[in-house]
């Protein structure tokens, strides 16, 4: 990839990762809400991929969904505010870590629930088929949800109807506590999907260009209305399953393996220029401190809006 | 508005065809709307979808696998994305494998996006007992769908409200459950065409009296007007037979001031009385009509057994007419000596 793209997605990295660890530290003083999953270690994916989507592309996310709204350009104000359960967040407060939505980016939803989304990005490309438009969704997943029914079904459904849709696998070889070995036979997803014969890579999410280069291509194809594809990153997870897990199933071979496989520390070094890098940086740190402030001023919601929004009228 | 003012009363026609008829209607003018689900494009096995894929294309009346829980899924995709998809599941008891979607995602998008998304889907399924199928395709199970807010549970006993109900339901810009009935399908009833549109929400009082009022669900609706007619003509007693239509929203306003008119009330469903919707419709009767009530609301629906398949095990399972009767005289001569309560349904004892 060329510099400014470097940058870009370096730009995109440290704004998810500075987030993210702002996020934990909140977490641990009671600030943020409810479950958190960090994407820290993966936040390559999320800038390779949504940085080449369009506004009114879709993309659907899991649990572990921060970087992925971000990336898709959701404001990160109203991100932190969403976390802090302030009504000037991206829902309200209504929806919460794993139910971020922003619409006029594309960000069609996060979901609670493991391969909850892969129907409802289905059908997303289904319309975008149905309307003759070059709308390409995305539908993102951890490899947890590849033993899920709904992720057999969709795989299916999505081959059979040729829709546009790209599966994009951050496989981080853990399902919630538990290695993929014990859930699965099958190590590789991309093998899962063999079978269905649609077009699929597996790259390493700590390769950020490679990444990049593969959902490229990929895209272009999508974008004339071809598809499914699967496009499968092997991604490390810093953090655990959520904040406050412990991590027991953890190897001291972790921290060193970190040191190989940080996406962020990989690009910096490619691209050779440590005064820019550390004022994209600086810059990250700078928006995640005025998203703070910005949550932090914003109010709670009014609990008298919560029954007005049972029902669309 | 031409079409509300019109005379004309409509053909004849049954319930499947009322469906059909409003099916084709639909994807005549809107372009958004989509009907897809296991078979729907060969007409499935009531034939309620039949020629649909003739006149609008396999693309729009899409036949899917057996994947239930997906297919619902697509639909909500596909709903939040500006389509109006219409879903069937073929039978309500295959409904578990979609609750995910339809509990999860689509109840809550709206809420949970702060508003940003809609899901403008309707799910068609039918139940109900009576054909011998067993306790795998005979269930009632629409109050559990009544539990979720963010869902619309709507279960019309005739064609015409078959006709009118789901013309709205797919008018409506959140998720619908259009909970049909298998023993309703063949049933013949004149409909308008276009047919009237019905707001969900609006009870709909089938017949009118001063002693007792009847609520009744779907297929028990018409048990519930047969016995209106025994127990006026052998015991001169008056029911007043009420259908809500629609469960979520509920016209409480008009079943309380009938109940309130009255002072007595029946609840009936085909479901399991145990946790069906009937306990519901008590609770709110009787905190809404409380200083009225002469009697304890009585209510009637299955026993808490699964749906047997031997035929006189089966129909003697079935509430009807003769079960109304009974509920509805126990009401009336509730503080006699010997009147013990009708609680055919309660939950196994501990």
């Amino acid at each position: 990839v060329d510099k400014d793209v470097a940058r870009g997605l370096l730009r995109t990295m440290w704004r998810i990762r500075l987030f993210e660890e702002r996020v934990a530290q909140l977490k641990r003083s009671l600030q943020v809400h409810g479950l958190i999953h960090l994407s820290i270690g993966g936040e390559g994916v999320a800038a390779a991929v949504c940085g080449q989507l369009r506004d009114d592309d879709a993309v659907y996310s899991g649990h572990r969904a921060h970087g992925h709204a971000i990336a898709k350009g959701a404001p990160m104000n109203a991100v932190m505010a969403e976390l802090m359960g302030r009504v000037d967040g991206l829902c309200l407060g209504l929806g919460g870590s794993m139910h971020l939505v922003d619409k006029p980016h594309g960000f069609m939803g996060a979901t609670g629930v493991v391969g909850g989304n892969l129907p409802l990005a289905l059908g997303t490309a289904l319309t975008s088929h149905l309307n003759g438009s070059d709308q390409v969704t995305v539908a993102f997943f951890g490899d947890g949800a590849v033993q899920a029914g709904h992720f057999n079904e969709s795989i299916n459904l999505a081959a059979l109807w040729e829709l546009p849709v790209i599966f994009v696998c951050e496989n981080n070889g853990f399902a919630e506590f538990t290695s993929r070995s014990e859930h699965s036979t099958i190590e590789r997803v991309s093998d899962v999907v063999a079978p269905y014969d649609f077009a699929r890579e597996t790259v390493s999410g700590s390769d950020v260009p490679a990444v990049y280069d593969a959902f490229g291509r990929i895209l272009h194809e999508a974008r004339g209305g071809k598809g499914p594809f699967l496009l499968e990153c092997l991604t490390y997870r810093r953090r655990g399953h959520y904040e406050g897990d412990q991590q027991k199933y953890r190897d001291a071979a972790a921290e060193e393996e970190w040191r190989e496989r940080d996406p962020i520390a990989r690009l910096t070094e490619s691209l050779n220029d440590d005064a820019a890098a550390a004022e994209i940086e600086r810059e990250a740190a700078a928006e995640i401190e005025a998203a703070v402030r910005f949550a932090r001023d914003s109010p709670f919601p009014d609990p008298a809006i919560t029954s007005g929004l049972v029902y669309a009228t | 508005v031409s079409d509300e003012m019109s005379d004309d009363v409509g053909d004849e026609i049954t319930f499947v065809e009322a469906i059909n008829r409003t099916l084709a209607r639909a994807l005549r003018e809107d372009e958004r709307v989509i009907v897809l689900g296991e078979d729907v494009a060969e007409g499935g096995p009531y034939l309620v979808t039949a020629g649909l894929a003739g006149e609008f294309g396999r693309e729009r009346v899409r036949n899917t696998p057996i994947s239930e829980g997906t297919v619902c899924g697509v639909a909500v995709g596909a709903a939040q994305s500006g389509l109006k998809p219409v879903v069937e599941i073929m039978f309500i008891d295959f409904l578990t494998l979609a609750l995910d979607q339809l509990v999860n995602q689509a109840a809550k998008a709206h809420f949970m996006s702060g508003g940003q998304l809609s899901v403008p889907l309707v799910l068609r399924t039918q139940g109900g007992s009576g054909q011998r199928n067993g306790a795998q395709h005979s269930q009632s199970l629409e109050a559990w769908l009544t539990h979720v807010p963010g869902l619309k549970v709507v279960m019309p006993s005739g064609a015409a409200d078959a006709a009118g109900l789901l013309r709205s339901a797919i008018a409506d810009p959140g998720p619908v459950v259009f909970v049909e009935n298998k023993s309703l399908y063949f049933r013949r009833e004149a409909v308008t065409d276009p047919p009237e549109a019905i707001p969900l929400g609006r009870a709909r009082t089938l017949r009118s009296g001063r002693d007792v009022t009847i609520v009744a669900l779907s297929r028990t609706v018409e048990a519930a007007l047969e016995a209106a007619g025994g127990l006026a003509k052998e015991h001169g007693i008056e029911a007043e037979v009420i259908d809500p239509r629609t469960l979520v929203p509920l016209d409480l306003d008009t079943l309380a001031r009938s109940v309130k008119r009255t002072g007595r009330a029946v609840v009936a469903h085909e479901a399991v009385t145990a946790g069906g919707f009937g306990a519901e419709l008590a609770a709110q009767l009787q905190a809404a009509a409380f200083d009225y009530l002469e009697a304890p609301i009585q209510r009637v629906g299955a026993p808490y057994t699964p749906v047997p398949v031997s035929p006189p095990l089966e129909d003697a399972y079935r509430p009807g007419a003769r079960e109304i009767v009974r509920a509805a005289r126990v009401a009336l001569e509730w503080g006699d000596y010997d009147v013990e309560p009708w609680d055919k349904g309660a939950i196994a004892p501990a």
